[in-house]
């Protein structure tokens, strides 16, 4: 078959993706499970200062209208922070859910219509819903599963955290879970920062925590990192390689697409051996016999 | 591209059929209007964890490739330069104008913010790194193509109709609301001689249409195996292969010439018309080779990837790539035989266990080895089914009326092998078999 040379191209996959260093610039926010209390205080903070109606970033409960109660299970259209306990018989952590901010992203590569956006200087992944035409694409692409969607409203969106960009941020130089933190579970600051904050504490309490930083290497690195006393996977911060999915995704896409020669070489192939073979086609019998016969209406 | 290889099918348009298949589409396009109004989530189980379900699974990665028979008919006829099956290539392209057209509606269905769907004409919106995005493109344009493909058959039936239909409308309504027959019929001559201007030039300009219907489709079908290269931590390693692409391609094309066969049996059947046995059993020549060359691929890949162990583990996602593994097997074993391919009875049986092979194929890659973590589970909801029947009942209602209206189906003379209707045998209960005593 004429386009099975098409895909046959396809490059094997690669130990590890070189094409792409980690920005450390960004901004990015270091949790440290071992100090989290459990407040829930960021959660508020979040809500409270997104809950802009009308904004971009609306995010209210629909049966939480007078405020008084909201106590979300997960992630959801209403939800971009949220504080989780983890427990068994060794001990227990609590562990804080919210965007990854990754360095190479898998829902701004997957994103059909750049509603999904990464900006290369802060590294905030954002998200437009003037632009964002709901094919949740980025929900089935992200291995952390943050994306969430409202599924009980007419007009949907998508809700992610933005690093308070267009609120806490712009007015205060700090998302508002970092800046309410009473703990100081939560610091914001330039991923290179933040990397150096951990790797001391790593080796200040070497028994207090496991001796990884989860974000460093994961998924070509995130700027969201956490030190925590427990295996991230108990956590629900799955094993990831160093290669990001969407490295991955775009190099094999972009083997079969290289510069549009490939479509536009089978059609043309297609085109020539479609004209000769129509040349080669003698009128049949069949249709000079037709044309003896009445037509059928 | 001559009409004279197709006809009109004779009857009447409101049978019965006709008004069960309209009532399940009722149905669903009220079950839409409630989606519409109340959001998603009142007519489906679809979650965070699983944003795609059926409507994507089924309407989409899998509809599409069950369109496949017009894109796998026109490789074999203007490719291979095959010219005996071209008398069943407009029933394939009508199947696959109404599978593309309907997979399309669900997209829109199925989309949180379709208002925003302009964004794909908007260049500066563009993302060429998303596999998505070249789908998008790819099918509306085939789409296109599809409707310019069949456009011949009703600028054919523009030009020569007599408008019995219109006319006993017109008749009916006389009475009570005389739309002035005269100036309507006046109408029609301008619409039959318009007809007849642009068919001609239609049909010279109408083979890069036509490859042009071949190319996209190879280039979207691919892409809808690379839609899911990104979920290398949620589909499991069975399906997640780089080469997902080159599967996706070969499953559309068999199933493809599956479709077409079984398209092909089940008008014959309802319709009333002789078996197609000839150019079938030519076609199913083709199958079992390319389902075979598709098996070992994916045991290669496997055994490239060192995942031939999680064949073999008989948990749920080990019997649900071993099922598909078998119905594929089956049914092109069953072809293998040249008498099997003879019997529109076998024909029918193999293909359409290779459309479910192929099938449950795309399900597997979408759905059933889709892990999304801990806690998440899906199962689709009644409306959420009933969505996706009705959908597909509007795809078999367009497919039964139009066959009525315009030369689709092959003409029953020109066959080969075949005699005219006087000289059809009649094989169980009043269902025709074209008598062909001299079969080679």
């Amino acid at each position: 078959m004429a386009g099975a040379g098409l895909v046959t191209t396809v490059a094997t996959p690669a130990a590890a993706s070189t094409d792409h260093l980690p920005n450390n610039d960004q901004f990015g926010m270091l949790y440290d499970a071992t100090k989290c209390v459990g407040c829930k205080a960021c959660m508020a903070a979040c809500k409270r200062v997104n809950a802009r109606p009308g904004g971009l970033a609306f995010e209210q409960a629909r049966f939480d209208e007078d405020g008084l109660w909201d106590a979300p299970e997960d992630l959801d259209g209403n939800t971009r922070t949220l504080i989780k306990l983890y427990k068994d018989a060794k001990g227990w952590s609590y562990v804080k859910y919210s965007c990854m901010h990754c360095q190479k992203p898998s829902c701004v590569s997957v994103c059909p219509v750049s509603a999904m956006t990464k900006d290369p200087k802060t590294g905030i992944v954002d998200y437009s819903k003037d632009t964002c035409i709901g094919c949740r694409y980025c929900q089935v692409a992200c291995p952390f599963n943050i994306p969430k969607f409202q599924w009980d409203r007419t007009i949907p969106q998508i809700v992610k955290c933005d690093l308070c960009r267009n609120t806490n941020l712009k007015e205060k130089g700090k998302p508002a879970c970092a800046e309410t933190c009473p703990a100081g579970a939560i610091l914001f600051g330039r991923r290179e920062d933040l990397l150096a904050e951990a790797r001391s504490r790593l080796k200040q309490y070497p028994k207090r925590y496991v001796a990884h930083i989860y974000g460093e290497h994961e998924m070509g690195g995130t700027n969201h990192l956490y030190l925590a006393a427990m295996p991230f996977e108990r956590l629900g911060l799955p094993t990831l390689k160093s290669e990001a999915p969407a490295s991955f995704s775009e190099r094999i896409q972009h083997t079969i697409y290289k510069g549009f020669i490939a479509p536009v070489a089978l059609y043309a192939s297609l085109c020539c051996i479609a004209l000769r073979n129509l040349k080669k086609t003698v009128p049949r019998p069949e249709a000079e016999l037709e044309r003896t016969q009445p037509k059928e209406i | 591209m001559g009409d004279h290889e197709f006809q009109k099918q004779e009857g009447k348009i409101l049978t019965p059929s006709f008004f069960v298949l309209l009532s399940l589409s009722l149905v669903g396009l009220l079950l839409i209007l409630v989606r519409c109004v109340k959001g998603i989530g009142a007519v489906s189980n679809m979650s965070d964890g699983y944003p795609w379900g059926i409507w994507i699974a089924y309407d989409v990665a899998t509809g599409t490739a069950i369109a496949c028979g017009g894109y796998a008919v026109a490789i074999l006829v203007y490719i291979r330069n095959r010219m005996h099956y071209h008398p069943l290539i407009r029933s394939c392209i009508l199947t696959s104008m109404f599978g593309y057209g309907l997979a399309g509606f669900s997209v829109m269905v199925d989309l949180g913010r379709p208002w925003n769907a302009y964004n794909f004409f908007v260049p500066s919106k563009w993302q060429a790194n998303s596999a998505m995005f070249e789908v998008a493109l790819c099918v509306m344009a085939y789409s296109t193509v599809l409707i310019i493909e069949f456009l011949p058959a009703i600028l054919y039936s523009l030009e020569t109709s007599r408008w019995r239909r219109l006319q006993m409308v017109m008749d009916r309504l006389h009475p009570f609301f005389s739309p002035g027959k005269d100036a309507v019929l006046g109408k029609i001559s301008y619409v039959r001689s318009a007809a007849a201007w642009l068919r001609p030039r239609l049909e010279k300009v109408l083979i890069f249409i036509i490859v042009l219907g071949i190319t996209l489709p190879t280039m979207h079908q691919s892409s809808l195996g690379s839609m899911l290269l990104i979920a290398a931590t949620k589909l499991h390693p069975l399906w997640h292969s780089p080469f997902l692409p080159l599967f996706f391609l070969i499953n559309c094309i068999y199933i493809g010439y599956s479709i077409a066969i079984l398209e092909s049996v089940i008008s014959s059947y309802a319709f009333r018309r002789p078996y197609e046995i000839p150019q079938l059993s030519g076609l199913a020549g083709i199958i079992p080779w390319l389902a075979s060359l598709w098996l070992v691929v994916i045991v290669g890949d496997l055994a490239w990837r060192g995942q031939l162990g999680a064949a073999g583990r008989f948990d749920i996602y080990s019997c649900f790539f071993l099922l598909e593994f078998a119905l594929l097997g089956f049914g092109s074993f069953i072809l293998f035989s040249h008498h099997n391919r003879r019997s529109p009875r076998w024909l029918f049986v193999s293909a359409a266990l290779i459309v479910l092979g192929g099938a449950l194929y795309r399900f597997n890659v979408y759905l059933i080895g889709f892990n999304p973590g801990k806690g998440w589970i899906y199962f689709p909801s009644l409306a959420e089914v009933m969505i996706s029947v009705g959908i597909v009942a509007i795809e078999l209602l367009g497919y039964q009326v139009l066959v009525k209206m315009v030369p689709v189906l092959p003409r029953i003379h020109l066959h080969p092998y075949s005699r005219p209707r006087r000289n059809i045998t009649f094989q169980g209960p009043g269902h025709p078999v074209a008598h062909s005593p001299t079969l080679p």
